[in-house]
């Protein structure tokens, strides 16, 4: 190790809101994907997760001697769909390469994977902060297959240094695999954090609208490595950069920036130089640490996979896949906002919520805009905040949200029936409908009960009877409550009022 | 109904034709080849794994599919030696390599289940080197197959242990890889007919790779139209293997039984010939080419400038896909494990039974391809070698519009002594100097014998080479030799490999 290395393990982390005022960052994301096709890469396996291990393997994804290859066109299909919704080109002709190191859990010791010449290369994506647009260059898009899966038993670390033994789980080896490769972000700032996870998240959401992967993180089927590097504000030239491994949640795609420009700040001041190495992310201490360094790193010696033939899409076939791309998020989010009269930063609360799409769902099952942002917003957020769920994971559909919104619309219930109704379909007891009737919440409509009600009223309370009579129409309220009271609140207020009016001989006007 | 002895001098297509007409049962040919084998492999030593059940248990199924009435395929019920590099799942595949060892495959190869299908009777897996990285199976790990015209001799490689096994009569198919001429070299210097089909025309798929993008399974016989009937029973698309072609297969047994050159432009190929040759190879290849001239033939001589960088490009493209395709055999699945003694972690594992798995050649080939391939040197090495390859095909597109077909010696001389190049790497390689070419262009190219070289009495192959997808021109060039010679000499050559006479009464001694 060298002793500039040394400093730099010694030095202390400046604090984020410091370093940026000295640091330019510039961060770049690689983020692998793994495709929802229904059979591996280049095999018929299926592609299950959680199944028992070494179920779903032939000889193919186990690369036994003498199996070969065969592609999936369906992943070939799915990168395609990724490359165009990333605004790529996409390749006429290109070839899968095998990247070669050996490893126990890569079946053959060589990945298949692309090299230079990637399915889809030089897009771009655009990235909300706020009311800010960032548009990430996309470098690449390539397909790859995925290795078997390590588990190390024993040591203290978890990785394959220091275990007692390591068993081998080949079920993930050869599902198709994609990485996206962002350009180098400059510019940021401090927002380059934020940047990071509002990258990764659109990312996310766009893979999951075009249906292509279930994108889990917590699962392994959308993974990071962020890569990150500082140079003095200015500076001529960018800083050496790390990459970050292990990043498995978006919060821990921001954490990751961020701890490492802290870090690499403190080595900066300290005089020291950064090494450009892998390191790996914490999320206990949400600091990172070192992992194999340049020095050591592999040649992969890559060469173009013979056992596979060019892959060359037919432009026709990149123009149906183009037809056919949905409408992806950005534009959804720019339509709904429209067509509901929001500002760019009610979206963003709504988007930020995880509310965009409930409450798309219950305007399209005939909810006003406005009533279902409310709901979701207000007395649903705050349901799912006492009992520690998703929005989307409470016991309510969209659907009966929307019936809710509809009964009150009518007149049948008001809002604390309302609240109501909601409590017992939260609490199981069937649809809105079911609710009200097992509970007897409609509101009194009955006019004979509700003038029985009203008279009982101003029977009780001569003198604010009088009072209305005498024009001091404000008054009527004291007799709104006693009737609500009455009627176990379950009667239109401002109809009551009116009755009361009429009664007393005064004008509601 | 021909004797024990004579059943196993038969050609194949006779041998087939005796089953089905119920001359002679499937399970006698089978037994009888099986005999031949337990007497005279101690001295050929051609096979690896001999299956005497399964090979009857085949035979029998032929047989009753006979008895029931059912058709049978051209080659049903004819016994076949299969090298072993093709998965068996019921024999295990070595690749002649110590670090497979035992290995039993979960799964048949394309090509092995084609053979079954076709209801041959598979005698056992045959010896090669050690992941057909040779030219006289002295790279396998279990030593060398014998050459039946001189014990002493090697019978060429990898494929040795087939030839062998063909040319001792102890099955009248075998089956080979070629990928530097691995099936040609080995039937030129036993006296056989060896074709390398072109490039996809037959399954690799569970063909244990050695050079993906080169290699080539095809016939061993000793005739024409066996290695042809042969040749079409292993052919057509796969689809598990991409490279498979999807195109119909050359009508090679309609050309195999149509022996007619006249018109046909025949070139010579300058490079192929000359200085480096044994005079002997010479003196027998011009014979053939005035056989064919006489025949009608229309001979020309074409150059192919770029076929003396053929060997230096194989030797760095060959080695390259095999220092990658051979990284899979790490201990950690399946085959030899070495060192794991609880301590050792998995790369020490990997390293320990890599250096006790691999023999000394296929260790020097991964070496040179893991060099050829690292960053910094794979445009001076690979890079250039794959151009290397483009002028080679634009050579054989050159002269295919001069030529229908090519022809050349296959190998330079004869078949060596056993030891005589073991220590000399370079002297090995050339062996395969005329062969190469087809490999890298992907070409269909085969040997067909022209004559025993007058020195040392020893077979000399001619060697055809056609156009992709022209497969069935070679096999019309071949029988018109293999006729025209045949009747010359009033009998088959092979008939005067006296190698085995020695040994026949006297096991034991001849061949150790």
């Amino acid at each position: 190790m060298s002793s500039a290395a040394t400093a730099a393990g010694a030095a202390v982390q400046v604090p984020f809101d410091e370093a940026v005022t000295r640091y330019e960052p510039v961060i770049g994301i690689e983020t692998h994907v793994e495709l929802g096709t229904a059979a591996k890469m280049f095999c018929g396996c299926p592609t299950l997760f959680g199944t028992e291990p070494n179920s779903a393997v032939c000889p193919v994804c186990l690369g036994l001697p003498g199996s070969l290859p065969v592609i999936n066109k369906a992943a070939i299909e799915y990168t395609i769909t990724i490359g165009l919704a990333l605004n790529c080109s996409i390749a006429s002709w290109c070839r899968f390469a095998r990247k070669n190191y050996f490893y126990p859990d890569m079946p053959k010791n060589y990945q298949i994977s692309q090299y230079d010449e990637p399915l889809c290369t030089d897009g771009w994506l655009d990235v909300e902060i706020g009311d800010q647009v960032v548009r990430v260059g996309i470098e690449r898009v390539h397909l790859e297959e995925d290795t078997g899966k390590s588990l190390h038993v024993g040591g203290a670390t978890g990785r394959i240094h220091g275990a007692d033994y390591s068993l081998v789980d080949y079920n993930r080896a050869g599902i198709p695999l994609v990485e996206v490769v962002t350009k180098p972000i400059p510019g940021t700032g401090a927002l380059a954090p934020v940047v990071a996870r509002a990258y990764v998240t659109e990312l996310r959401d766009l893979l999951r609208a075009l249906g292509v992967s279930d994108v889990r993180m917590e699962q392994g089927s959308l993974r990071c490595d962020v890569n990150t590097s500082i140079a003095p504000g200015g500076a001529a030239q960018w800083g050496t950069r790390t990459e970050t491994k292990n990043v498995n949640s978006l919060r821990s795609v921001e954490r990751a920036v961020r701890s490492e420009i802290e870090r690499q700040a403190g080595v900066l001041d300290a005089g020291g130089r950064v090494v450009q190495e892998t390191r790996h992310f914490h999320e206990d201490t949400g600091r990172t640490t070192p992992g194999r360094s340049k020095e050591e790193a592999q040649d992969y010696r890559y060469f173009p996979e013979p056992d596979l033939v060019p892959v060359a899409p037919a432009p026709e076939w990149v123009r149906r896949i183009a037809a056919g791309l949905p409408e992806l998020p950005a534009a959804r989010r720019a339509r709904l906002r429209a067509e509901w009269g929001l500002s760019v930063l009610d979206m963003t609360a709504l988007v930020n919520a995880g509310a965009l799409d409930l409450v798309a769902e219950t305007v399209a099952a005939g909810a006003s805009p406005e009533q279902a942002r409310n709901w979701w917003l207000t007395e649903l957020s705050r349901r799912a905040n006492e009992a520690g769920l998703e929005l989307g994971a409470l016991a309510v559909s969209t659907e009966q949200v929307a019936r809710i919104c509809a009964l009150v619309d009518s007149g049948e219930l008001n809002n604390k029936l309302a609240r109501q109704v909601l409590d017992g379909v939260l609490a199981g007891e069937g649809s809105p409908d079911e609710v009200v009737a097992a509970r007897g919440l409609a509101v009194v409509t009955d006019s004979a009960v509700l003038a029985a009600a009203v008279d009982d009223a101003i029977a009780a309370n001569p003198d604010v009877a009088a009072k209305i009579r005498d024009g001091k129409i404000a008054a009527a309220g004291a007799l709104v409550g006693a009737v609500m009271r009455a009627t176990g609140g379950q009667a239109d207020a401002a109809s009551v009022r009116e009755l009361i009016l009429a009664r007393c001989g005064a004008d509601s006007r | 109904m021909p004797a024990g002895n004579e059943l196993t001098i038969l050609t194949a297509a006779r041998t087939a034709g005796l089953i089905a007409a119920g001359e002679v049962s499937a399970v006698e040919v089978a037994k009888a080849h099986l005999d031949r084998i337990a007497v005279t492999d101690v001295h050929v030593r051609a096979f690896l794994h001999v299956a005497p059940d399964s090979a009857l248990a085949a035979a029998r199924a032929v047989d009753e599919q006979r008895a029931a009435g059912q058709p049978l395929g051209p080659l049903a019920g004819v016994p076949l030696a299969l090298k072993d590099v093709f998965t068996t799942v019921d024999m295990p595949t070595t690749c002649g390599s110590k670090i497979l060892a035992g290995w039993q495959p979960p799964y048949d190869a394309t090509l092995t289940g084609r053979l079954r299908a076709a209801g041959v009777v598979i005698l056992g897996k045959s010896n090669m080197d050690e992941f057909a990285m040779g030219s006289s199976t002295e790279n396998s790990a279990f030593g060398p197959s014998r050459n039946p015209w001189d014990l002493g001799r090697v019978p060429g490689g990898s494929s040795g242990g087939s030839a062998a096994a063909v040319a001792a009569y102890q099955a009248p198919l075998g089956i080979g890889t070629d990928t530097g001429g691995s099936i040609r070299q080995p039937a030129a210097v036993c006296g056989l007919v060896g074709v390398k089909p072109t490039y996809g025309g037959s399954s690799r798929y569970g063909l244990v790779a050695f050079a993906s993008s080169l290699d080539t399974p095809g016939p061993l016989a000793r005739t024409v139209l066996d290695a042809a009937l042969l040749h079409e029973a292993i052919s057509g698309h796969d689809p598990l293997d991409s490279t498979s072609l999807d195109a119909p297969v050359p009508r090679v047994v309609a050309a195999a039984r149509n022996p007619d050159v006249a018109g046909l432009r025949i070139g010579v190929v300058t490079e192929l010939s000359g200085e480096g040759y044994a005079s002997g190879v010479l003196t027998r290849f011009h014979e053939a080419v005035e056989l064919l001239e006489s025949l009608g033939a229309k001979i020309t001589e074409v150059s192919c400038p770029h076929f003396d960088y053929a060997l230096p490009a194989y030797y760095l493209i060959a080695p390259s896909e095999c220092s990658s395709n051979l990284a899979r055999f790490d201990a950690m699945r399946y085959g030899l494990r070495v060192g794991d003694d609880g301590s050792a972690s998995a790369e020490e594992v990997m390293s320990l039974t890599r250096e006790a798995g691999f023999g000394a050649e296929v260790k020097r080939r991964i070496m040179l391809g893991t060099y050829a391939l690292s960053s910094g040197y794979y445009d001076a090495y690979y890079g250039k070698a794959q151009q290397v390859r483009t002028l080679i095909i634009r050579d054989f597109a050159a002269a295919f519009e001069q030529a229908d077909v090519l022809i050349s010696p296959t190998t330079p001389t004869t078949a060596f002594g056993i030891g005589e190049r073991a220590d000399d790497p370079m002297a090995m390689y050339l062996a395969d100097l005329c062969t190469i070419p087809s490999n890298l262009a992907g070409n269909a190219s085969m040997s067909v014998p022209c004559g025993l070289a007058p020195q040392d009495g020893l077979p000399v192959g001619l060697q055809i080479m056609a156009p992709v997808l022209a497969d069935d021109r070679l096999y019309r060039v071949g029988a018109a030799v293999e006729a025209v010679l045949d009747q010359r000499r009033g009998h088959p050559l092979l008939t005067q490999a006296r190698g085995l006479d020695s040994a026949a009464g006297d096991t034991g001694e001849a061949g150790r």
